[in-house]
């Protein structure tokens, strides 16, 4: 049978990094698979050694819409590494509810992307809904539903108002009954079981050999968590369990996911509930010579900051590693072998942004087009509608 | 297993290789050595030691190029960064990629973006930069100088 490629991408201004994927695929089943990856970033680390130490906070802040504290976080705590820098237990605080209130946002917003793509519009809905909930009290702490702008070299810019922390909590304690209703309706649903499990599984070596990051990790047993790794923030003050589950499909991804967001609300309460006083700013004068690195695990994985100083205001090196980038590769190990169907799901199950499933296009070897994103969607629902009918569902 | 233990077992067994080493705090340990040891060394700490490889970071710092391997042993929360120094006019240095698949994107990425060979890697083919973007041109360079005269990147700088 003749082999066929699908190009998906490369652009979409949503995506955290723009990619082009070559599938190649024989029949339905997928042979082949190759990346590109652009160079957004790279434009951004020549670009941060013509801005100041506190300038570039804010340029890294723009290389993610949706994890888009994660950067500045490692940024700061990689200025912060170059000379030793004491920054108060509030800021610590602070920086903590920012970084998992993005984390609560980010695991719903992937839920309900990947229950849309599988047909499920009812789990999209929800988790979008509840989604709104976290972004309300992300304005009320930092006034910006996004990009925050809460970050600075030594501390935070902006202090949370004590009269504010009783609406948050209440805002959050809103959403828990239903986020345990979702939770159900996912883990317990049968079809759902019949249509993700044994689907794209990356095994515990593979994890291992691609450095994999965050719960694409932790989905294949491999417990690994910067924040309970290399503590940083206020992670050590407070109980909070490491999600991790053992089969790497993705079903188990997204469990992890759904799982991890009850701890995100347990950490986000704690520190709310035992915000300590101080000063919110250390005041960096000049940075002297050296190289600092800073690590966080955002709602990806672990995202990476490398900064060089000559002891002038700019930085001489900035090195920036989004978790993408570790976690992209293992593409080559879970899609392989798999439909075409199961192709968006997968590529969806690490969590990069969907949007460019949109972009999807099969074409035959003349170059006709054959499907779209569209039809492509179409068909990963339609295999979910057979699986629920051949289950005696309605 | 401590952190001084992996230290002193790491430094005994490759004493030969390692030409400084930098303790720069309880967490964070930088090793200079021989670019000819880098497979050696980096094989090592990835599957005897088990770290995780965080990622590389290479800069120019004339007259030579400069290459950061970060590893991260969770276990201890020790960051060993491996350094390694290359000439600039000919920088060359044997891939790990071939041996550890994370090396595979970073080594494509470093040799786009200072001009850094990697031999034996599996796969050099272009990864970022554009298709129209000229060979040999290193953007990440120190005396890059803008090639096309029909853009202007200058704007708010």
């Amino acid at each position: 049978m003749g082999k066929t490629i699908i190009p998906i991408g490369p652009y979409h201004p949503l995506q955290e990094e723009p990619e082009f994927f070559t599938l190649t695929v024989e029949g339905e089943t997928v042979v082949d698979i190759d990346v590109r990856i652009g160079y957004n970033h790279r434009g951004i680390e020549k670009l941060s050694e013509m801005k100041t130490f506190e300038n570039s906070t804010f340029v890294v802040e723009r290389i993610c819409g949706i994890c888009s504290t994660s950067h500045p976080y490692a940024y700061t705590r990689a200025v912060e590494d170059i000379f030793p820098m004491e920054v108060s237990m509030r800021s610590k605080y602070i920086r903590t509810i920012i970084a998992e209130g993005e984390r609560l946002h980010s695991h719903l917003l992937w839920l309900g992307l990947a229950g849309h793509f599988l047909g499920y519009n009812t789990v999209y809905m929800w988790a979008w809904k509840l989604r709104e909930e976290i972004l309300d009290v992300m304005e009320i702490l930092s006034g910006n539903r996004n990009n925050y702008a809460m970050f600075k070299p030594g501390g935070v810019r902006r202090d949370i108002n004590a009269e504010d922390i009783p609406i948050c909590l209440k805002k959050i304690d809103s959403i828990v009954p239903t986020l345990v209703m979702l939770k159900k309706a996912i883990l317990d649903d049968p079809v759902l079981h019949a249509r993700l499990k044994g689907v794209g599984i990356l095994s515990y070596q593979e994890a291992i050999d691609f450095s994999a990051l965050g719960p694409t990790s932790r989905a294949s047993g491999v417990a690994r968590d910067v924040r309970k790794d290399s503590p940083y923030g206020a992670y050590q003050e407070m109980e909070w369990d490491m999600i991790v589950t053992k089969n790497g499909d993705v079903f188990d991804k997204a469990v992890v996911r759904i799982l991890e967001m009850f701890e995100t609300i347990k950490i986000l309460k704690h520190c709310l509930n035992n915000l300590p006083d101080g000063s919110i700013d250390a005041k960096i004068k000049d940075v002297p010579p050296g190289e600092g690195i800073g690590h966080i695990e955002a709602p990806r994985g672990e995202t990476f900051h490398y900064v060089k100083s000559d002891g002038t205001n700019r930085p001489l090196r900035h090195k920036v590693r989004a978790p993408t980038f570790m976690n992209f590769p293992t593409y080559k190990a879970t899609v392989e072998g798999q439909t075409i169907s199961d192709a968006t799901i997968i590529l969806a199950a690490i969590d990069p942004c969907y949007c460019c499933t949109e972009r999807i296009a099969v074409k035959d070897v003349k170059g006709r087009m054959l499907y779209n994103g569209q039809d492509l969607i179409k068909l990963s629902r339609e295999k979910t509608e057979k699986i629920k009918q051949r289950m005696g569902g309605k | 297993m401590i952190r001084e233990e992996v230290l002193l077992d790491f430094t005994s067994r490759f004493h030969a290789d390692i030409l400084d080493l930098e303790d720069k705090s309880n967490t964070r340990v930088y090793v200079t050595i021989t670019p000819e040891s880098i497979v050696r060394i980096g094989t090592y700490l990835f599957r005897n030691i088990g770290a995780r490889f965080n990622i590389a970071t290479a800069t120019d710092l004339p007259p030579k190029i400069e290459i950061l391997y970060h590893f991260i042993v969770e276990d201890i929360n020790l960051l060993i960064s491996l350094r390694v120094f290359l000439d600039r006019e000919k920088p060359e240095i044997e891939s790990l990629a071939k041996e550890i698949e994370a090396f595979n994107w970073i080594e494509r990425e470093m040799s786009e973006l200072l001009g850094i060979t990697f031999t034996g890697h599996p796969d050099p083919r272009r990864l970022l930069l554009a298709d129209n973007w000229p060979e040999g041109v290193c953007p990440l360079r120190q005396d890059y100088e803008e090639w096309d005269e029909t853009v202007d990147r200058t704007r708010g700088i």
